[in-house]
């Protein structure tokens, strides 16, 4: 049988991948990064890099960049909350998670754009966790309804307790680091246990252009000594807070995340890190950061090519629309990003469910995406050629009333070969009147219900859930909350 | 070259961000011992005033009105010593303090705001970004002010901005600086909330604003 090829995309050459590697390094040795984090200096100065005490400025160099690439794991398996269901991260797999950090929930009944409170966390936790194309969870939204200081702690207890789904996430302040890592330790059972399986990745983003801020710095390192895997989100605005060129912001985007991957190999060596981004074009009219923008997703696909060249697993926001609701803009800029995503191979996909740049969360756009991530996998498992001879036998003796439908083979093979989405309308089109002319959104908002009523949301065991709210309420404690807000949800 | 060719091409510098142009002239205005307020008026501003127009109709972009901005910001920095030597007072529109508010490193709309306000004839004292409320108002107390003016860039710095005000009345500065606010999160309401006295969308509409309060 002849091996079934994997669709790939590909924008660059080799060749401009290694000019762009080639001034990546300069720029780290000759102008350095800036690193506003104390204990980060002190693990550059001690491995020999020229550190600037004053202006905070560190030149690392090839050398040391290079042995750092050689400890990176080249893949990271992450597991769920049970533990027993594993995700390769590596190569060219590829798996999607909703994109985070929003501002904003889409309200299912009046499709504005308003606050979110802890329920509506829970029901975008619980339906994540009934998507099955959608592999991982993340804490894509801020609950306003506990104090500001506790928001990133606060929103990885409700994805720990309302999904099994491995999770990504990350820090908004110092000290949120240990009771979310306390909380990680909780699920699994030990340190060691947790730093086995991983269950959580950790977002940081350097400061464009070329910086690593106390806050970022020091989650690469808590991440790192913990076996926490982390994410590197460098995010430059084109001609704004990086080049205008492309090429030229695909040099910043290679400088900010291998200084961010030598950070983590100093403070651990061995330790997992992800090649990711959330670069965007900025738009020159409106001052906006598109995220649907093409040439948006030309920077992902070719800086995640640039990661693979590194040998590294790798991240990028993919897969959103910048459009206010959940109209054919909303569509379509999803459906081009998650294609090429998927078609570039990045192993983490963050993105499902995002409008209004990445500021609004919607269940609807969420299930909908959850299709489009379907039809994206189905394209990347390729074309098999299934049968040896493939059609030879089909048509030896075939005759004018040969068809199709009552072979065998066609039952042995239509469900492999084809995909039966949920949510798409296929009606002929006196069906689709028939059941009410309903548009993809208004089939979406009763798939939301439906599927939160079917799956029953999956709990933690009770000990588990103890430990989780003690270390949750402990910290809304030390942050002047008296208690969580009261959850009401079945 | 006639005035007119003189004052023509300065606009067209302006308008095509030539900022050797820009200076060139002013020098060169200078060096003849020009009325440097006739060439500022005729030549400078109708500049300016054209990448706004250009702005408006959708032809001009970002880069093209902080690249003008800039050329405008450069040859008034060479013109002013010399009137402030011959003792003309550079008709001021007013004294700006800028920043954005503290907790919030978004700077680029405050900076276009800040270039295109010193543009216009305000002199503009930029604190940055991440700036605490108490240096804004100590600011403008120093360089005595007449309008302050807040950028927030996320819904959760702008409250910056509505302490701001509470600080003022405080110290019982409330009205003595007029105090605009803007910011993708901000709008009319927001501001009218928090009792400031303006709010402007953008860096041009900006210009307007900051005159309509520094007339009052």
């Amino acid at each position: 049988m002849i091996q079934t090829h994997r669709p790939k995309l590909e924008l660059l050459s080799n060749e401009l991948i290694q000019k762009i590697l080639e001034e990546a390094y300069i720029i780290l040795e000759n102008q350095g990064v800036y690193i506003e984090n104390e204990e980060a200096l002190n693990l550059f100065r001690e491995s020999g890099m020229k550190v600037d005490k004053a202006s905070q400025r560190v030149q690392i160099t090839a050398q040391l960049v290079e042995d750092s690439l050689s400890s990176t794991p080249p893949s990271i398996k992450m597991h769920d909350r049970t533990g027993e269901i594993e995700y390769f991260l590596g190569g060219d797999d590829v798996h999607f998670d909703p994109g985070s950090s929003t501002v904003t929930i889409m309200d299912s009944e009046t499709q504005q754009e308003r606050k979110a409170v802890t329920n509506d966390l829970i029901r975008f936790t619980h339906l994540t966790d009934c998507l099955e194309f959608l592999h991982f969870q993340s804490t894509g939204i801020i609950s306003t309804d506990v104090t500001e200081s506790v928001s990133d702690s606060y929103r990885l207890y409700i994805g720990l307790l309302y999904s099994k789904k491995p999770i990504v996430t990350g820090t908004f302040r110092i000290e949120g680091f240990e009771p979310m890592h306390r909380m990680l330790v909780a699920v699994r059972g030990s340190e060691q246990k947790l730093a086995e399986k991983p269950l959580a990745i950790f977002d940081a983003c350097p400061s464009p252009p070329l910086k690593w801020s106390n806050l970022t710095a020091q989650s690469l390192i808590d991440s790192a000594r913990a076996g926490i895997p982390s994410e590197l989100i460098s995010m430059g605005m084109t001609g704004a807070t990086s080049p205008i060129t492309i090429a030229g912001t695909l040099v910043q985007h290679v400088v900010e995340n291998l200084s961010g991957l030598v950070i983590c190999q100093l403070a651990q060596r061995g330790s997992p890190v992800i090649f990711g981004g959330c670069p965007l074009s900025f738009d020159m009219r409106r001052g906006t950061t598109p995220i649907g923008a093409i040439e948006t997703m030309m920077i992902d696909s070719a800086y995640v090519q640039i990661g693979k060249h590194l040998g590294l697993p790798t991240h990028s926001y993919m897969g959103m629309s910048d459009a206010k609701i959940n109209d054919a803009q909303g569509g379509f800029e999803t459906g081009i990003g998650v294609v090429l995503a998927a078609l570039s191979g990045v192993n983490v996909i963050s993105g499902a469910g995002i409008l209004d740049f990445i500021r609004c969360q919607s269940l609807e756009k969420l299930v909908i995406d959850n299709e489009i991530c379907g039809m994206a996998y189905r394209l990347i498992k390729g074309i098999d050629q299934r049968d040896d001879p493939i059609a030879l036998g089909l048509f030896k003796h075939f005759t004018t009333d040969t068809q199709f439908l009552s072979l065998p083979h066609t039952r042995k093979w239509y469900r492999e070969e084809y995909t039966f989405p949920r949510l798409i309308d296929r009606d002929p089109y006196d069906i689709w009147v028939s059941k009410g002319r309903k548009s993809i959104t208004t089939r979406a908002k009763e798939e939301v219900e439906n599927l939160l009523q079917k799956n029953p949301p999956s709990l933690p065991d009770k000990e588990t859930q103890k430990s989780l709210r003690e270390i949750m309420l402990s910290d809304a404690r030390k942050n002047g909350m008296s208690s969580l807000p009261e959850i009401d949800y079945l | 070259m006639s005035n007119e060719e003189f004052l023509n091409a300065i606009k067209k510098a302006i308008v095509e961000g030539n900022k050797e142009k820009a200076v060139e002239l002013a020098q060169r205005a200078i060096a003849e011992k020009m009325d440097l307020n006739a060439v500022i008026e005729k030549g400078y501003i109708p500049g300016i005033q054209k990448v706004g127009q250009l702005w408006e109709e959708g032809e001009y972009f970002l880069p093209e009105l902080i690249t003008s901005a800039e050329c405008m910001k450069a040859a008034m920095e060479i013109m002013q010593p010399e009137l402030e030597k011959s003792q003309i007072q550079m008709r001021s529109a007013g004294t700006v303090v800028i920043g954005t508010v503290e907790g919030d490193i978004h700077d680029i709309g405050k900076n276009l705001v800040s270039s295109i306000l010193s543009a216009n004839g305000f002199d503009v004292v930029d604190l940055g970004a991440d700036v605490k409320l108490e240096t804004f108002i100590e600011k403008a107390e120093e360089v005595n002010a007449d309008l302050i003016c807040l950028s927030a860039l996320l819904t959760t710095t702008m409250t910056g901005q509505k302490r701001l005000i509470e600080l003022l009345k405080e110290k019982g500065l409330y009205g003595r600086y007029k105090v605009m606010v803007g910011g993708a999160p901000v709008n009319q309401k927001w501001a009218d909330d928090i009792g400031a006295d303006g709010y402007s969308e953008n860096a041009l509409t900006a210009v307007g604003a900051a005159k309509k309060l520094t007339a009052t």
